[in-house]
C-alpha cells in the first residue's frame, strides 16, 4: 500500500517536474512577453547538446548543465537583438521567422554534428521502495523544479530587476518614460527565457536520446502548460503543471501513455473553453 | 515539418548524379533509380546510412560496367521522416523523373502511405526494412526481415531462457501493433503469458509510468518494439531506474545502434534478431564493413538496413540482366523462377516468388554489459514462409493488401 502510494507520488512528481522545467522558458517568452517563438525547442536542444559536449570534455555534470543554459541564453539574446526584436508587433511574421530559425538550427546540427550524439548516462543510481526501483536523478529533478519556481518568483516579485521587467512588458511606454532602457530589458528577459529552455535541455540530456529534433518532444507539454497557466507564470504555470501532472500520471497509470496524452489535450480544450485567460486570468479575475 | 532540407537534398543529389554519370559519359540510356529515404527528422539516425549503402552499390556496379552495360543514375530525395513527403516524392519520381525502380521507406507508416501510389502508377518499389510482415503486393519487393524470421526465432528462445511471462512495449502505429500481435500469438503457442502490453505514441520520450507498470507486472523479459529517436530514451530511463530485465527486440540495435549511442550498461541483456549488423563476424560481413568504411569513413554505424539496401541493388541488377529489360512483368517472371539469389554481406539470400520477400540468415545479437555484441546463436536460411502458407501467391494474383495473423488472406 505504502509502496503504491509512493509510486503514484513519484509519478506525479516526475510529471510535474517535466512540465515545470520544460515550460518555464516558454512561460517567460510566450506567456509573459507574448512572443511566439517556434524555435523554442531548439534552445532546449542547444542546452542539451552543449551540456553533453561539456560533460564529455570532463566538466562535472552540474557545471556542464549551467554551461548549456548559459550558451542557450547568450544565443537567445543575440537572436533577440538581431531578429526577434523587429517582429514584436508582427506575430505572423515572427511565426515564419522563428520557424525558419528552428529549421536552420535542426538541419544545421544534423549536417555539422550528425544524426545523433552519444549520451552521458544518468547519474546518481537508483533506490528501491517496496517492489519498485526508481532513478535518484528523477528526485533531484523534482527538487530543481520547485527551486526554479521559487527562484523565479523571488526574481520577478522581490527584486528591482523583476519589477522593471514586469513593468516594461506590461506598459513599455510608461516604463520608458521613467527612464528604463526597455530594449535592454527585452533582451535580458528573452535571454532568461532562452537560458531556462537551455537548462531544461541540460537537465534532461542525461536521460534522453540526443538528436537534432529532440526539442520537439518538449513542445506539446510546455505549450499546454503555458496555455493553461495563462499570462502570469507563477499564478498560472505552477498550478497548471500540478493539475496536468495529476491528469497525466493518473491517466497513464490507468490506461497507458496514449491516454495520458489524450488527457493532457482534453484538459487544454476544456480549460481554454471555460477560462480563456487561463488559470492565472481566472485567479486574477476573481480578485477584482 | 516543412521542407527544411532542400539544400542538403539538392547537394546530395547533385553530388551523387555528378559522380555517377561523370565516369560513364552520357546518361542517356541510364537506369534511373529513385531513392526516397529519411535524411532528416526523427528517423534520420537509422536511415541516412541507407542512402550511402545505395550509393556504394551504384558506384560499384557502375565501375563494373553498369547493369547490362547501362549506368545507374540515382534520383535521391530526403523524405524527412514525414509520410506526406513520401507521397509527394513517390509521385514525383514515378511521374516526372520516370524512374525504373524506387528504393523507399523506413517506417511502416511511410510504406503504407506510398504503396497506393506505387500501385496507381504501376511502379516497382523495394522496401529494404525489417517490418511487421504481411504485404502481398506485386509492385513491392521486400528485402527486410519479417516476423517469422525475427519473432518465431527470438521469442521461443527468450522464453526458454528467461521464463514464460512476457511484457511488450511497442510503438503505437501499424508496425508496433502488428508486431505485438505476432509476439502475443507466439507467446501463446509456446504456453506463455502476456503479463502486460503497452503501446507508446511516436515521439513520447518520458517513460516513468511505463517503467513502473513493467516492474509491477514482473515479466521474465520485455519485448521492446520502440521506434524513433524519442522513444529510444526508454533504455536510459529504465537503466537509471534499475529495471534490470532482459529485453528482446526486432528493431533495436540492428537499426538505431542504441548500444553505440547510450552509455553502458543501459542496453545490457538486449537480444535482437537481425540479418546484419556491423559486428557480425563472417568474412562476407567483414568485407562489406571494410569497403563501406573505406568509402564513407564517417559513417556512425552500418546497420541491417544498409546491408539490405546494398543487397537490393544487387538483386535488381541481377534481375534486370537476366530479364534483359527493366520491364516489371519481365522482372517478376524472373522472380517467379524462384532462383533469384545473391551472396552478399549477410550470406546467401533468395527472393520468394509467392510473396516477393527475401530469405535470411538470422543472427541473435546479445548486448553485453560493456555494450559489446555477442552472438549466442544463428538461424540459417529462414524463408519468409508465412505469406505463402497463408495464401498469398503473387505469381497467380495480386491483391495489393497487407495481411496479419488476425486478418489473413481470404481463403478460397
Amino acid at each position: 500500500m505504502l509502496s503504491t502510494m509512493f509510486s503514484f507520488l513519484f509519478q506525479f512528481g516526475d510529471a510535474f517536474a517535466f512540465l515545470v522545467i520544460a515550460s518555464m522558458g516558454l512561460a517567460i517568452i510566450f506567456g509573459m512577453m507574448g512572443v511566439i517563438n517556434l524555435a523554442h525547442g531548439e534552445f532546449i536542444m542547444c542546452g542539451a547538446y552543449t551540456t553533453v559536449s561539456l560533460a564529455q570534455m570532463g566538466l562535472p555534470l552540474p557545471l556542464a548543465i549551467l554551461g548549456g543554459s548559459l550558451v542557450a541564453g547568450v544565443i537567445g539574446m543575440v537572436l533577440e537583438r538581431t531578429i526577434i526584436r523587429h517582429l514584436y508587433h508582427r506575430p505572423l511574421d515572427s511565426i515564419v521567422a522563428t520557424w525558419g530559425l528552428s529549421m536552420i538550427a535542426t538541419q544545421g546540427v544534423l549536417i555539422v554534428l550528425g544524426s545523433t550524439m552519444q549520451g552521458v548516462g544518468t547519474p546518481l543510481g537508483s533506490f528501491t521502495v517496496g517492489g519498485f526501483s526508481y532513478s535518484t536523478y528523477r528526485v533531484v529533478l523534482m527538487g530543481i523544479a520547485v527551486l526554479l519556481l521559487v527562484g523565479l518568483y523571488l526574481l520577478f516579485y522581490h527584486t528591482r530587476a523583476g519589477v522593471i521587467a514586469r513593468a516594461t512588458i506590461q506598459l513599455p511606454r510608461m516604463a520608458q518614460a521613467t527612464g528604463v532602457d526597455t530594449g535592454k530589458v527585452y533582451t535580458l528577459t528573452f535571454g532568461l527565457g532562452a537560458a531556462l529552455a537551455g537548462l531544461a535541455g541540460g537537465l534532461y540530456a542525461p536521460t534522453m536520446t540526443l538528436v537534432p529534433t529532440m526539442g520537439a518532444t518538449f513542445m506539446v507539454e510546455s505549450f499546454v502548460t503555458v496555455v493553461i497557466g495563462g499570462g502570469d507564470i507563477f499564478l498560472g504555470a505552477a498550478p497548471a503543471a500540478a493539475i496536468l501532472a495529476v491528469i497525466r500520471s493518473g491517466m497513464t497509470a490507468w490506461q497507458g501513455q496514449l491516454f495520458g496524452q489524450i488527457g493532457l489535450l482534453i484538459t487544454v480544450i476544456i480549460v481554454i473553453r471555460l477560462l480563456p485567460g487561463g488559470l492565472s486570468g481566472w485567479i486574477l479575475g476573481g480578485r477584482k | 515539418m516543412p521542407s527544411g532540407s532542400q539544400f542538403v537534398k539538392a547537394m546530395r543529389l547533385g553530388v551523387a548524379t555528378a559522380a555517377l554519370t561523370a565516369s560513364v559519359g552520357m546518361a542517356q540510356d541510364a537506369i534511373k533509380i529513385g531513392v526516397l529515404e529519411d535524411q532528416s527528422g526523427d528517423f534520420a539516425a537509422a536511415t541516412m546510412v541507407k542512402v550511402n549503402a545505395i550509393t556504394l552499390a551504384a558506384e560499384e556496379i557502375n565501375a563494373a560496367g553498369g547493369i547490362g552495360g547501362r549506368p545507374i543514375e540515382l534520383v535521391v530525395y530526403d523524405t524527412q521522416s514525414d509520410n506526406t513527403r513520401y507521397q509527394e516524392f513517390m509521385r514525383r519520381v514515378l511521374q516526372s523523373d520516370q524512374v525504373d525502380v524506387v528504393f523507399a521507406g523506413f517506417s511502416s507508416a511511410s510504406r503504407e502511405a506510398y504503396r497506393p501510389i506505387v500501385n496507381q502508377f504501376d511502379g516497382l518499389a523495394f522496401y529494404n526494412n525489417q517490418y511487421e510482415g504481411g504485404v502481398c503486393d506485386a509492385n513491392m519487393i521486400v528485402t527486410g526481415a519479417v516476423p517469422e524470421q525475427q519473432f518465431s526465432t527470438l521469442i521461443p528462445w527468450m522464453m526458454e531462457k528467461y521464463g514464460k511471462n512476457v511484457y511488450t512495449l511497442a510503438a503505437d502505429y501499424n508496425f508496433g501493433q502488428i508486431s505485438a500481435e505476432w509476439v502475443r500469438q507466439i507467446v501463446e503457442e509456446n504456453g506463455g503469458t502476456m503479463v502486460g502490453e503497452e503501446f507508446i505514441p511516436l515521439g513520447v520520450s518520458q517513460f516513468g509510468q511505463s517503467i513502473q507498470n513493467i516492474q509491477a507486472a514482473k515479466p521474465g523479459f520485455v519485448v521492446t518494439l520502440l521506434v524513433g529517436a524519442a522513444q529510444a530514451s526508454y533504455y536510459e530511463q529504465a537503466a537509471a531506474a534499475n529495471v534490470n530485465l532482459p529485453m528482446a527486440s526486432s528493431v533495436n540495435v540492428g537499426q538505431g545502434y542504441e548500444h553505440k549511442r547510450f552509455t553502458p550498461p543501459s542496453l545490457k541483456d538486449m537480444y535482437v534478431t537481425t540479418n546484419f549488423i556491423e559486428e557480425v563476424d563472417t568474412p562476407a560481413a567483414k568485407a562489406f564493413v571494410e569497403k563501406f568504411r573505406a568509402r564513407f569513413p564517417d559513417e556512425p554505424y552500418i546497420n541491417q538496413e544498409a546491408a539490405n539496401s546494398y543487397i537490393a541493388m544487387n538483386l535488381y541488377k541481377l534481375m534486370v540482366e537476366r530479364a534483359g529489360s527493366t520491364d516489371h512483368a519481365a522482372l517478376r517472371a524472373e522472380i517467379a523462377k524462384g532462383d533469384v539469389c545473391f551472396d552478399g554481406p549477410s550470406g546467401k539470400v533468395c527472393l520468394d516468388p509467392k510473396s516477393q520477400h527475401m530469405s535470411h540468415t538470422i543472427f541473435l545479437a546479445k548486448v553485453e554489459a560493456d555494450h559489446s555484441i555477442s552472438f549466442p546463436t544463428v538461424w540459417e536460411n529462414i524463408a519468409p514462409y508465412w505469406l505463402g502458407e497463408a495464401g498469398c501467391d503473387l505469381t497467380k494474383n495480386d491483391p495489393s493488401a497487407q495481411y496479419t495473423p488476425s486478418s489473413p488472406p481470404p481463403q478460397e
